[in-house]
């Protein structure tokens, strides 16, 4: 359902994505590893539209991705992205962020997103967190609401940019028990992670990415137990065992 | 003491009606600098290259002009030019159209001190331009910008007696008209000082509890 065929992106003078192709299928859940400043978290951006790209092509559901079409605004409503610093809008309570997209972009009546808003809230952990302001919740529950704000457009998808980097560590299990009970309902997922534990155990396929080409790609068990490429190898072992 | 009592008594009421005409300023031109300062801002932030380059220059040329110069050329000049204003429409304009410009910057750097996070937060549930300023941006850097804001109307409710020098009979010129008719400087313009403090006081608690309220979040 989303297909990038031979990407380019630069900053500048920087090519950071070089010729990126790969697809993920509805209902699978993909993991994209890799260096800090490999590309990661350009190719979800890129995938809705927060980032133009130079060349290539990327399709959501046979649409194109154009950052400056209005068809974007469809695309955006498809795939949801969920952020390494959660972007709560710290405005407005939990449950407003969730509903904010439903009402405001979908013009869904306020009573069913209300209620659905509700719904989602407590499917993440969060029911009687509803009306707390994002300042009063912790990292991780503030990134559970921006989980339950993705899932409220309903989306086909859903783009994570390191969801658990920015928590103390003993957060981290929170929001990954959420991802990991999406995975298995059976939404399909782009996950950018530091958390191999996870990537190896929900993950479908893993893509190994450095210096802005995929260095290798497979299913997540051989790529993160047998890497067959040298720097995925040296990746995996200075992850795993920093010291 | 005394002296001044009688005269306070005797003076008041013509002072009053210079109040009303510097309240009327005042708030006439508020209005005004903040439609226009909130219209060029958007316009310096739009990312659209022709409107954020004629906003910053535009910014600059009223920036440029002293303010007594902009109101003698719509009160003076525009006549010629074949638009009559009227004293009080061309005080409110000129402060106005002056103002803008101090209000647009505020109110960029409001925008500006919104965490980009925010905006593309809001580009990912498919917010256009306009939505995200208006239910993202705007509401929090309304925080931001309010305590300035409070110094701008205080400055305001002075330079309202610019309009002074174009005719308008408010404060500052009512003060004038009586000083140098009864020669009564100390009193009358002790008066008009403490008048325009007055006024001012209960901006300055305003823009307190601005910055009481900025301070907590």
């Amino acid at each position: 359902m989303i297909k990038l065929t031979n990407v380019h992106k630069s900053f500048g003078k920087v090519e950071v994505l070089k010729g990126i192709t790969a697809s993920v299928e509805k209902g699978e859940v993909v993991c994209v590893i890799g260096p800090s400043g490999s590309g990661k978290s350009t190719i979800l951006r890129c995938i809705n539209g927060l980032e133009s790209y130079d060349r290539g092509d990327i399709r959501v559901e046979g649409a194109r991705v154009d950052r400056s079409a209005p068809s974007i605004v469809a695309i955006r409503t498809q795939v949801s992205m969920v952020f390494q610093r959660f972007n709560l809008f710290p405005h407005r309570t939990a449950l407003e962020n969730v509903i904010e997209g439903p009402v405001y972009v979908k013009k869904e009546p306020r009573a069913e997103a209300l209620e659905r808003g509700r719904a989602l809230l407590a499917q993440v952990g969060l029911a009687e967190k509803a009306d707390s302001y994002p300042l009063q919740l912790s990292g991780g529950q503030q990134q559970r609401v921006a989980i339950a704000r993705a899932l409220a457009m309903q989306p086909k998808a859903i783009l994570f940019d390191e969801p658990t980097s920015a928590l103390d560590p003993e957060l981290v299990g929170d929001v990954l028990s959420v991802m990991r009970k999406l995975a298995d309902d059976g939404m399909t997922m782009v996950v950018v992670t530091h958390e191999m534990g996870f990537a190896g155990d929900v993950a479908d396929r893993v893509l190994f990415i450095d210096g802005g080409v995929i260095v290798e790609q497979g299913p997540a068990k051989s790529v993160l137990n047998q890497p067959q490429h040298a720097r995925t190898q040296d990746f995996l072992r200075r992850v795993l065992h920093p010291l | 003491m005394q002296a001044f009592w009688r005269d306070a008594t005797e003076f008041l009421p013509i002072l009053m009606s210079g109040v009303a005409l510097t309240v009327i300023v005042t708030i006439g031109s508020l209005l005004l600098s903040t439609a226009l300062g909130l219209v060029w801002a958007l316009m310096r932030v739009s990312g659209i290259g022709v409107f954020s380059g004629f906003s910053a220059g535009l910014i600059n040329v009223i920036r440029g002009i002293p303010i007594i110069v902009l109101l003698f050329y719509l009160y003076f000049v525009m006549p010629e030019l074949g638009l009559t204003l009227t004293a009080l429409q061309a005080a409110i304009l000129g402060l106005g159209i002056a103002y803008s410009a101090y209000q647009a910057e505020n109110f960029r750097a409001g925008i500006e001190a919104i965490d980009k996070g925010q905006i593309e937060a809001a580009q990912a549930i498919g917010m256009g331009w306009w939505q995200t300023m208006r239910r993202v941006v705007l509401p929090q850097a309304i925080k931001i910008v309010l305590p300035p804001y409070g110094n701008i109307m205080i400055m305001m409710l002075k330079d309202s007696s610019q309009a002074s020098t174009i005719t308008v009979a408010e404060l500052a010129l009512q003060g004038k008209l009586i000083a140098s008719s009864t020669f009564k400087n100390t009193s009358v313009f002790t008066l008009v000082a403490l008048m325009y403090l007055t006024m001012s006081i209960p901006l300055i608690l305003l823009v307190r509890h601005f910055e009481k309220r900025a301070g907590h979040k």
